[in-house]
């Protein structure tokens, strides 16, 4: 079983999840983000996040996977301080929303004084409902910003075992582990992660705190990523239990912690979901080891559509 | 005693204390008025608070909640949507205030809260004001929620029009949900919704897709000339459950004439 921390499902085909189940994915997690280009008005913020605590959980669930979703103000739209005010107004209607794990993804993109206001009103908000965080660490100038993301935390007395500072590299993994925050690491064709260079870091550094996803979106990603490195950590001899901990057991125990993702939602879910809203058809009960159903695959030699 | 007094009793009785002391309080607390943002947290927090076990109703329950609001049927309802409804009904507000309320919850609303207020639809105040609500629950393409409003509950055979009434039934063969649990099916057929019907079993049939039989029960009071073919085709080459329901249309035609 596996849980992909980082995915942007909305973005993503019906063939990716059935990859995905397929692959022993059982959950996954959908941080808020932009769009690719930024929004112009808080009403597509609203529709967007209802988007992914509604609609995208919908989809997800017809394939046996479990979606989560974090809630926040990205970095990039941090910038427009008159939509930025706008989201900061609605965003406690959707932190307590079914399936919200966490206030993210947040923090730092160019480094600008709004991004970090807004940065630090959200790491309140999560302080206030109880709610973990994810960190969004910059793509430019990311050492930098990744230490600074970890002392704005740290300033605000938000302990750094709620809180996952994503995208790192070896440049970034020694300090945030170091500091005592959860590690994640986007495997992530091209920029961000290589998962060659996953195995060394968990060879290096052991498999405590730290969360390997995929960050999957609208570019050349790869929503597989999790299984796919799952099985270069077991052909570089990294042990069962390593491997589990950095592709399942830390997930659960980073993003579990307001109790709205448990291990029961697809080992053992509640009679009402599996009335409504999950098919979860895919995952025995009991902790046993996952059977996906077969599923027929549409590849290009398959002429025929019923 | 009124929908919300028989749902929080339900609740005392099968919470336990503190769950039960927890929903009782806020509804207090709400009645006696709080900002909005506090009334969106305590419905936000409900089912962190209460759960999302299924309400245990004896037939004694169900008679009460008829005779409290006519097709009332909360079978089937988790004590996190009863325990919503208490608290959005608590207050007794009522008119364009209640539905913009109304409004600006769906708005925001997660899956579990969109089932809550659309199944909720019969206990508000001033029907007529949340239409578009209703008609948008019976537009939705995730199943739970189009049954949540479509499925034992008594708002859209009140309230639709034909045209919003005959999509909501076309819509659940579409979306492959049962007719059954509709209220006042039988009441609500009409000449038009029969038309339908039958042109969306001839197009099922032309790309060699199965027809639910409970089809032809819309069918058979109005069913016409090409409608009586349309039977005898299935009465020729349907399956067992689907030659019954034939049969049954066919009985209920001349019934119908008769009766007019």
């Amino acid at each position: 079983m596996y849980i992909d921390t980082h995915t942007h499902m909305i973005s993503r085909t019906t063939d990716d999840y059935e990859l995905m189940a397929k692959a022993g994915i059982v959950a996954c997690i959908e941080p808020a983000f932009w769009l690719g280009q930024p929004r112009t008005n808080v009403g597509s913020y609203i529709d967007y996040l209802s988007t992914i605590v509604g609609w995208e959980r919908f989809r997800a669930g017809q394939f046996g996977l479990r979606h989560y979703c974090t809630v926040g103000l990205n970095s990039k739209e941090a910038n427009n301080e008159e939509l930025a005010e706008a989201v900061m107004e609605i965003l406690p209607r959707f932190a307590l929303k079914e399936g919200v794990v966490a206030i993210g993804e947040i923090g730092y993109d160019e480094q600008t004084e709004l991004e970090d206001r807004y940065f630090r009103q959200q790491l309140e908000l999560a302080r206030e409902l109880g709610m973990p965080v994810m960190v969004h660490t910059p793509h430019r100038d990311k050492k930098r910003g990744t230490t600074r993301s970890m002392d704005v935390v740290e300033e605000h007395g938000i302990d750094p075992s709620w809180v996952v500072i994503d995208h790192n590299n070896e440049e970034t993994a020694r300090e945030v582990l170091e500091r005592g925050f959860w590690a994640g690491f986007s495997i992530y064709p091209g920029t961000k992660m290589g998962n060659e260079r996953m195995v060394e870091i968990v060879r290096r550094y052991g498999p405590e705190r730290i969360l390997v996803d995929s960050a999957c979106d609208w570019g050349v990603s790869d929503p597989l990523a999790v299984p796919k490195t799952a099985e270069l950590l077991r052909r570089g001899g990294i042990g069962d239990n390593a491997i589990r901990a950095v592709t399942y057991g830390n997930a659960l125990a980073a993003y579990g912690r307001n109790g709205q993702m448990q291990e029961a939602d697809w080992l053992d879910p509640a009679p009402i979901d599996q009335r409504t809203l999950y098919m979860g058809n895919s995952v025995l009960r009991g902790g046993q080891a996952p059977r996906v159903d077969e599923l027929r695959r549409r590849g290009p030699g398959d002429l025929v559509i019923e | 005693m009124t929908p919300d007094a028989l749902m929080a009793a339900w609740l005392e009785r099968q919470l336990p204390p503190e769950a039960a002391d927890w929903v009782l309080t806020q509804r207090e607390r709400l009645r006696a008025g709080v900002s909005e943002r506090d009334f969106n947290l305590a419905v936000s927090w409900t089912p962190r608070r209460l759960g999302k076990a299924d309400l245990a109703l004896g037939p004694d329950d169900l008679a009460a909640a008829g005779a409290a609001r006519r097709g009332w049927d909360p079978r089937g309802w988790t004590v996190d949507q009863a325990g919503r409804l208490v608290l959005l009904l608590a207050d007794g507000l009522d008119g364009p205030a209640f539905a913009a309320r109304l409004r600006s919850l769906l708005a925001t609303a997660d899956l579990s809260e969109t089932i809550t207020f659309l199944r909720g639809l019969p206990l508000y105040p001033d029907p007529a004001s949340h239409l578009m609500r209703a008609r948008e629950g019976a537009r939705s393409g995730m199943r739970p929620i189009f049954e949540a409003v479509a499925h034992a509950n008594p708002y859209p055979a009140e309230m639709f029009d034909e045209a919003g009434w005959n999509q909501l039934v076309l819509k659940a063969l579409f979306i492959e949900t049962t007719l059954a649990p509709i209220q006042d099916l039988d009441r609500r057929a009409n000449p038009t919704l029969m038309r339908m019907l039958c042109n969306y079993a001839h197009e099922r049939w032309a790309a060699g897709r199965p027809v639910s039989p409970e089809l032809w029960r819309c069918v058979g009071p109005f069913a016409d000339g090409a409608a009586r073919e349309d039977l005898a085709r299935v009465l020729r080459t349907g399956g067992d459950a689907e030659r019954a329901a034939a049969l049954a249309a066919m009985d209920a035609a001349p019934a119908r004439a008769a009766a007019e």
